[in-house]
């Protein structure tokens, strides 16, 4: 069974954002979707995670469709933004208790979930300190946690990696690859080239609304066309396959 | 074209910024609404002197020839009017120091920055002249209307008292900084704000509850008691009220004291500003509170947990707690008059309905904005398991238990007297505070907790519509109490402004 399924997802704000997309996400797999600005990278993984309704389309999460049943979808997925959105007078652990309520999570297992992860993350010294005064690092581990801290099946992030200091960033990566080896699936986006070429099993490229390319580095080479060996980076082949499509639009 | 960091640089720079708020403010951020506002602005000032005319023209022959009754009250309300004025510039002189904006930017730059706070502490002063037109331009219109043109230096009182209240705003905030220091300086100014601008007119309403058993705070300046201990006719004490009714020496003295108040403040306080902010910038961002104690995993539902979270988040911001506590600091008098009129006359006790009511709704209002449109973590909740009407029920609740806690006590108080009109005030207070839910759910836009002052220029409809609710709710419940079927006019006035309200909303939505 795919983790996550869309098909024909479409949504306009005037203009179109995402035209027919369609995307399929293999359990246990690492996906980033890369895009230049404005190509509708935010608005696919917005509709995915029930924050927006699409125009059209349907949506899938481990078989349930996400769109008629947005409770049950919601209940294995998480979702953590590029900007952290964390209450400033909670603490760390406060804010995972919270969370863990809202997903309705045994209070042992809430508790438990939520000591592992504080660890993990390297936020047990603040851990009870209000979380206004914290960095964009810190908090960006919060709401890691606090995505983390039901367990998901699906986690969507967004630019997660924005403006996080090496350690910070290290420790987030390693989270998601301890979480993806565990059988969780992920589905990424970023503007950072060489977390996506580490990271991800496959890599879906977005441009105007809709997917031009999608595979593992050595087959998104291949696709670029003839010139792209071994060596070339994944920045040489998203910036070709952007421009190609630019200029076929 | 003046060059760039001289003080008419700094003066075109604030302008325009203050402009295109004003514009900002009035249009809610679109143009399209330029119409509706400007038509708005016209209703509101026709209303304005319409009461300003009922109110005055009966008493037109006292405003020719004054006796002292007449200067005592008057001058007692012009004193309410700056005290409420000084309230406003302590506001904008804190803002002033802590609303980081364009500071960073200014600070850093080799321009001077005492200039660019010379500058802004003018404008304060224009704001709260502005403000004190506001209040009281309907009242000099018609003054001048019926009374002749010599009325219409009143404006130029009014100048007088804005820009000398602002003066010393700048100068009672700047003295706080010095006294408690640049991290307590933002809570502290806005308590003494609210105290000085709602304690001393509550105050002054305690004192007629107390002596007279009314409401009325003129009740206390047209006592015989403080009309024989006001000073004689030809004394300073008056010299405000006889500027403001024709007497051009005494106004021009009195703007010239105004300004050179005002000058002295700027020329004196811009560096004292300019160290303050930075002061403001040195301080850490937010603190680094401890609670061990609070945090539980127990079973509880959804609705409990978001309950539950609404409370920590408000009972841990003391600035939220001030703000709404403000609107309950206007419980006070009602509380005192049922106090006053326990055990003697149980007919007055219909008059403390409408009040209570009133306050429910307006302190529902403010805590439903927090809970519905200052949520922080809006994606974190939406993305949920959970369906949005039960988050939203969730919420709602939050707010009703969190108004009925202040007005628990006073419902005790009532239910003493009368069994129905208690009944009455709580079907009343939960419909008001009902009622500015709804609007808020209506015109709901994602905003941060920070911006609750600045809530109301989000949507000036909202705000009104607001407003009208708790207002036509509390008149049906006052009714209602008196046992009056006439009730049902009022609320059925609330249900229309809701209906309206989600009219005017659903199609930007």
């Amino acid at each position: 069974m795919n983790a996550l399924t869309i098909q024909g997802l479409t949504k306009s704000f005037g203009r179109p954002a995402v035209r027919g997309l369609d995307l399929s996400l293999r359990a246990g797999e690492f996906y980033a979707l890369l895009g230049p600005n404005g190509a509708g990278k935010t608005t696919s993984l917005r509709m995915t995670a029930g924050l927006m309704q699409p125009d059209s389309g349907s949506i899938s999460i481990f078989g349930i469709n996400a769109l008629a049943n947005p409770v049950e979808a919601k209940r294995i997925t998480a979702w953590v933004s590029d900007e952290p959105m964390i209450y400033d007078k909670l603490t760390p652990v406060e804010y995972l208790a919270f969370v863990a309520g809202l997903w309705q999570i045994a209070p042992a297992a809430g508790q438990r979930n939520t000591e592992a992860l504080i660890d993990l993350l390297g936020l047990a010294p603040h851990a009870h300190e209000r979380c206004e005064g914290f960095s964009k690092g810190m908090r960006q581990k919060v709401a890691l946690a606090g995505a983390l801290v039901h367990d998901p099946k699906l986690i969507i992030l967004d630019e997660p990696l924005t403006g996080l200091d090496a350690g910070s960033s290290r420790q987030v990566k390693n989270v998601l690859l301890e979480r993806v080896a565990a059988g969780c699936t992920v589905l990424m986006t970023t503007h950072i080239l060489e977390v996506a070429e580490r990271m991800a099993q496959r890599i879906g490229i977005i441009a105007e609304g809709r997917l031009i390319a999608e595979g593992t580095l050595d087959e998104l080479r291949a696709q670029a066309g003839p010139g792209h060996d071994g060596q070339t980076s994944l920045e040489d082949v998203f910036i070709q396959m952007v421009a190609d499509s630019a200029a076929a639009a | 074209m003046s060059a760039p960091g001289t003080l008419l640089w700094f003066i075109r720079h604030e302008v325009r910024l203050a402009w295109r708020d004003a514009l900002m403010m009035l249009q809610g951020g679109r143009r399209r609404r330029a119409w509706w506002a400007a038509l708005a602005v016209a209703i509101f000032v026709t209303i304005m002197h319409a009461i300003a005319y009922r109110v005055l023209a009966p008493s037109m022959d006292l405003l020719l020839q004054p006796d002292k009754a007449f200067l005592v009250a008057v001058t007692g309300s012009m004193g309410l009017v700056w005290l409420l004025l000084l309230s406003q510039g302590m506001e904008t002189a804190t803002r002033g120091f802590y609303a980081r904006a364009d500071l960073d930017l200014i600070l850093s730059s080799p321009a001077s920055s005492r200039r660019l706070f010379a500058v802004r502490i003018g404008a304060i002063a224009a704001t709260t002249a502005a403000m004190a037109l506001l209040l009281a331009g309907s009242v000099i219109d018609v003054m001048a209307y019926l009374g002749g043109p010599r009325f219409l230096m009143a404006y130029g009182v009014l100048a007088a008292m804005g820009i000398t209240a602002a003066a010393t705003a700048v100068v009672a905030t700047a003295l706080l900084f010095r006294i408690v220091g640049a991290k307590r300086t933002r809570l502290l100014a806005q308590i003494v704000a609210a105290v000085v601008g709602a304690g001393f007119v509550v105050g002054i309403q305690a004192v007629a509850i107390l002596s007279n058993g009314s409401m009325s705070r003129l009740v206390v300046f047209q006592s015989p008691a403080w009309i024989a201990a006001a000073p004689d006719l030809d004394s300073a004490a008056w010299w405000p009220l006889r500027a403001a009714m024709g007497d051009v020496r005494l106004l021009a003295f009195l703007l010239a004291g105004a300004v050179t108040l005002l000058g002295l403040t700027m020329v004196f306080a811009a560096g004292a500003f300019a160290r303050n902010a930075l002061l403001v910038a040195s301080l850490p961002q937010g603190k680094t509170a401890v609670d061990r104690k609070t945090t539980s995993f127990r079973p509880r539902s959804q609705a409990a947990t978001l309950r539950r979270k609404e409370w920590t988040l408000l009972r841990r911001d003391p600035w939220l707690v001030s703000q709404s506590l403000m609107q309950v600091l206007y419980l006070l008098p009602p509380a005192l008059m049922l106090w006053h009129i326990y055990g003697s006359d149980g007919s007055k006790v219909v008059t403390l309905v409408p009040v209570l009511v009133m306050a429910a709704g307006q302190l529902a209002g403010g805590l439903a904005w927090l809970a519905i449109s200052g949520e922080d973590a809006p994606d974190l909740v939406a993305t949920a398991p959970v369906k949005p009407r039960a988050i939203l029920r969730a919420k709602i609740e939050a707010v009703l238990l969190a108004v009925a806690l202040p007005l628990a006590p006073l419902v005790l108080g009532l239910a003493c007297v009368s069994l129905f009109v208690a009944g009455m005030t709580i079907l009343g207070a939960a419909l008001a505070a009902a009622g500015a839910s709804v609007v808020q759910l209506i015109f709901k836009t994602q905003g941060k907790r920070s911006n609750f002052r600045r809530r109301q220029t989000a949507s000036r409809i909202a705000t009104f519509a607001e407003a009208f609710v708790s207002i036509s709710i509390a008149a049906g419940a006052g009714l209602a109490a008196a046992g009056l079927w006439l009730a049902v006019v009022p609320i059925a006035a609330a249900a229309g402004i809701l209906l309206a309200s989600h009219a005017i909303a659903r199609p930007g939505r």
